[in-house]
């Protein structure tokens, strides 16, 4: 019954935050608003998000925040410093398959999330059974170094959260 | 406004705006699709990053008020900008791309763009030998 009115509880309180957020003013009105939404947006939805991600390590969760925060920081020097810099021919861009040990849905999107927001990567397309994400390179000459940096310092941590 | 206050403001603002221009600078300069993908995606970042840091700062250090909508506006940010690229790469690879140009999935099936996802029934039997 609980289940059938939360399907997702963290859904729900971020909503109620988020409003809280945006009208910027703390009242009993706004309160009571957000927490509607919190319950109304999470039931209609429901069909479309049947699972229930599992997280298993929260205090995990800042850690992640934090390296993916200070990564986006260096990657935008690193982009800036190829884009002003190098000349077009000495750019050399690839495609990097990355094989997937992740299994949730939820955690291969934040992955996927972090590989676009991080040094020079953009994720392209997942394989059709979710087992491996492609990815592009802006610069690299060793792409084998970039498909183990992604595993060693992004999934497996998600790994870690998700699981 | 005190001076130094004035100055941290000023800095974050002009680094936003060296950012911004770096980043349509490389939509201007670099080759093909995927490679302009990048500039939007990572420079731009800390373009708007550098004025929401600057607003805080104004609002926290001037007007002695804190204001949620500069982090709302960071995480909506972070939600939609590797989505948006991701529509754009995969729109580019559907029209552009052959299968041939990209590497192997190592899998037993392709990329989702070329290759249709396994049946219901060969998902639970994955499931089960996992």
């Amino acid at each position: 019954m609980l289940k059938r009115v939360f399907p997702h509880p963290l859904l729900s309180l971020v909503l109620l935050v988020v409003w809280l957020g945006l009208v910027n003013k703390v009242t009993p009105g706004n309160i009571l608003l957000g927490a509607i939404l919190g319950v109304v947006v999470p039931f209609m939805t429901q069909p479309y998000w049947p699972e229930r991600p599992k997280i298993g390590r929260p205090l995990r969760v800042i850690e992640y925040v934090f390296i993916v925060l200070w990564d986006i920081v260096v990657a935008n020097f690193q982009v800036a410093a190829i884009i002003l810099f190098k000349r077009n021919k000495n750019i050399h861009s690839q495609w990097v398959t990355v094989p997937l040990d992740l299994t949730s849905p939820e955690a291969i999107t934040v992955l996927a999330g972090t590989i676009t927001m991080t040094p020079g990567t953009v994720s392209a397309m997942l394989s059709a059974d979710s087992a491996a994400i492609l990815v592009h390179c802006l610069h690299t000459d060793d792409p084998d170094a970039v498909r183990d940096e992604i595993k060693r310092r992004y999934e497996w941590r998600l790994k870690e959260i998700f699981q | 406004m005190e001076l130094v206050t004035e100055i941290l403001v000023s800095f974050f603002l002009i680094l936003a705006g060296l950012f911004g221009l770096v980043g349509s600078f490389g939509l201007i300069k670099l080759k093909d699709t995927m490679q302009r993908l990048h500039a939007p995606t990572k420079a731009t970042t800390l373009g708007v990053g550098g004025v929401l840091i600057a607003s805080i700062l104004y609002f926290l250090l001037v007007e002695g008020g804190f204001s949620f909508h500069e982090l709302l506006i960071t995480l909506f940010l972070f939600l939609t900008a590797p989505i948006s690229a991701n529509f754009i790469a995969k729109t580019y690879i559907q029209a552009r791309v052959s299968e041939d140009d990209v590497p192997a999935t190592g899998t037993d099936f392709g990329w989702s763009v070329y290759d249709d996802p396994p049946l219901i029934e060969d998902e639970r039997e994955r499931g089960q030998d996992a």
